[in-house]
């Protein structure tokens, strides 16, 4: 478990071109699945991370690897950030057996153990107690990594979110709460759910060390983030990051949307991430934007090949349907 | 062999486990300080220390959900639930968590928790506090079930429970804990999974699990007393279910009744009896017969909740019935 102490990244020119990279990644992974569902190669659900790529790339861009990571069903972006292949991801949402979990999750339960992601997970709210549990056993053993589970402004309002806060907090977990607050759980907004409009104020009932970044802004979140984890390695106790997105699809394919205009949409993609982060590149002279459409057309291919790898893969065969529902017969 | 209770069988499993294993630890409402409402964890506080024999909050959602992920990261906790009435505000962790992470992340997972829970009737507790619905979480694959009815079992069983990398519900009956019986010396399991043969009898078959066990001991007295003799099956686990041992008692006696606490419909009785139907139709010379409790929520007055509670007597009449 060596390897899992390794530095964080410093946040160079590599880096930058990295972090640039990955969310145009996430993004194009995401707009190609949404074109595999409308041919109906792609099944069941599908979150579209659309919007919130900072959030993921920003966050795990400064997570240890023994730094165990845990999400909600919007999970493909964090999936991606926690190093899993795009290819990998695109054969569990093709139900493939050469998935993430196999082709029996689907998009809402990605994982991969091997890089401490613990999950997508499909209840709202119900991951939160797991990562209560997580972080546990690492205080039991003396383990100084840090829990970070993410999860929506939805899961707010659900008993677990306050169950779980309130006892990480009694037990002195080494946990980081983070917020993605993208101002809707599924159709409803924060006004219409939650008594408080900031999230991070829900921490204050607590007496949680908590704060609010922007979302849409890469490094601000990468910033907010890497002070969080500080702030939990140094007090061994947990902290409330509230991370204030937008997602600029649906709530999952075939949603109506009639719960808000376009003229919002439209506002808040002045604020696209991605977009954002480019000109920042450009106009603080890291990188010209050859450099920039270079590692466009680098994810061209990369998408390309994972979808050419999902749709290739082998099924699972029908006595997969009886493996793993025990560890043992 | 040693007597003891069933009491001290559970204890004496979690403390020896929690001597073998450092990745033991127990966490619950009133587990610690308190002793356990049911005294099961009485000096366990004092001896293996607050970290591993954890109080929490009222919140029986987190402390499933917690002793989950506690599993998942690589401990073996135990939770307890103060009653299996309370499971259900921990059902969605018992469900859609306990039973299916394995599955549903292609095995890369495991979840090695036991949750203690104490059901039954019978203490005037009224309707919440007294259920039996041990039949609810024996519907879900990926969780083991397991409901012992004597001392060894208990024992044997929850050191089977504590070692297995699945999840399991333990299910314990609140007017059991004073029941003594023989447990073998030393450190043994049961398996889980397994039923067992609790009498021997050639005239009619008594399939059954836990509390209703001594019940049907106690019928099966009656009944050789009148020349009768009853094999009594104890089912022991009810997922993975063993119908073995009850097939082969059915194909030797031919008759068969089901006895269970819990309501009948969608039961235990129910499971079994179309098990018996679909594999041993032809052995059968009468109609598989229930006794289990009336469809009523319990109420609180003693006499009304006995007369809903399945009694001894009700046991002799099904026999009756299908003699």
């Amino acid at each position: 478990m060596a390897q899992l102490d390794v530095a964080i990244k410093a946040l160079d020119e590599k880096e930058m071109l990295r972090l640039y990279h990955e969310m145009v990644l996430v993004r194009r992974l995401e707009e190609e699945a949404a074109r595999l569902y409308q041919q109906g190669k792609i099944g069941g659900f599908l979150h579209l991370y659309i919007g919130q790529e900072a959030v993921a790339s920003g966050v795990l861009s400064v997570r240890l690897p023994k730094d165990r990571v845990l999400t909600a069903y919007r999970d493909h972006g964090v999936a991606i950030a926690c190093g899993i292949e795009a290819k990998v991801v695109m054969a569990e949402l093709l139900g493939k057996a050469t998935g993430a979990a196999k082709g029996k999750g689907g998009s809402m339960h990605l994982a991969d153990i091997h890089k401490n992601f613990w999950g997508g997970y499909a209840i709202v709210g119900g991951h939160l107690p797991l990562a209560v549990g997580m972080a546990l056993a690492d205080q039991y053993r003396g383990d100084d990594a840090v829990t970070i589970c993410m999860f929506g402004d939805g899961a707010t309002n659900i008993g677990y979110f306050h169950e779980s806060l309130n006892l990480s907090k009694v037990w002195k977990l080494r946990l980081l709460w983070i917020c993605e607050n993208n101002k809707y759980g599924m159709g409803t907004s924060v006004e219409r759910s939650s008594a408080v409009l900031e999230m991070r104020q829900k921490a204050e009932g607590y007496e949680m060390p908590n704060s609010s970044v922007n979302g849409m802004d890469v490094l601000a979140v990468r910033a907010a983030t890497q002070d969080a984890l500080a702030t939990v390695r140094q007090s061994g106790t947990p902290y409330f990051l509230e991370i204030v997105t937008y997602r600029y699809r649906g709530h999952s394919m075939g949603d109506p949307e009639r719960y808000r205009d376009s003229a919002e949409i439209e506002r808040m993609r002045k604020d696209d991430p991605i977009a954002l982060f480019r000109s920042q590149l450009m106009a603080e002279g890291h990188f010209d934007a050859e450099a920039l459409d270079e590692q466009d057309e680098r994810v061209e291919m990369e998408i390309q090949a994972a979808v050419e790898f999902a749709e290739s893969s082998p099924d699972p065969v029908p006595a997969d349907l009886y493996t793993d529902i025990y560890t043992e017969n | 062999m040693p007597e003891i209770t069933i009491r001290e069988a559970i204890s004496q499993a979690l403390w020896e486990e929690m001597e073998r294993d450092s990745r033991v630890i127990i966490l619950g409402e009133e587990v610690g300080l308190w002793g356990g409402t049911y005294a099961v964890t009485r000096g366990f506080y004092d001896h293996f220390g607050p970290e591993r024999v954890r109080d929490t909050p009222i919140a029986e959602g987190v402390i499933v959900g917690a002793a989950n992920g506690a599993a998942m990261a690589g401990l073996r906790p135990v939770a307890e639930l103060m009653t299996i009435n309370f499971a259900f505000l921990a059902m969605d962790q018992i469900v859609n968590g306990a039973a299916k992470i394995h599955y549903m992340f292609g095995g890369q997972f495991r979840v090695p928790v036991v949750i203690r829970a104490v059901g039954g009737g019978g203490r005037q507790l009224g309707a919440t506090h007294s259920q039996t619905p041990d039949a609810v979480f024996a519907h879900f694959p990926g969780l083991k079930v397991v409901a012992p009815g004597t001392p060894r079992d208990a024992k044997g069983l929850l050191k089977a429970a504590i070692r297995t990398d699945d999840p399991v519900m333990f299910i314990e009956h609140a007017t059991l804990y004073q029941t003594k019986g023989e447990v073998p010396e030393g450190d043994y399991v049961e398996p889980i999974g397994v039923a067992k043969v609790q009498r021997q009898g050639s005239d009619v078959t008594l399939i059954t699990y836990s509390k209703m066990l001594q019940l049907s001991l106690q019928a099966a007295e009656q009944l050789a007393a009148e020349g009768v003799q009853a094999e009594v099956i104890d089912l022991r686990s009810l997922r993975p279910l063993d119908m073995g041992p009850a097939l082969a008692s059915v194909k030797k006696t031919n008759r068969a009744v089901v006895v269970e606490e819990g309501w009948r419909s969608f039961g235990v009785g129910a499971e079994v009896a179309s098990r018996l139907s679909e594999e041993a139709f032809d052995y059968l010379d009468a109609p598989v017969k229930r006794v289990a409790q009336e469809e009523v929520p319990l109420p609180y007055n003693r006499e009304l909740e006995q007369q809903a509670l399945p009694q001894v007597d009700d046991i002799l009449k099904a026999v009756r019935e299908v003699l």
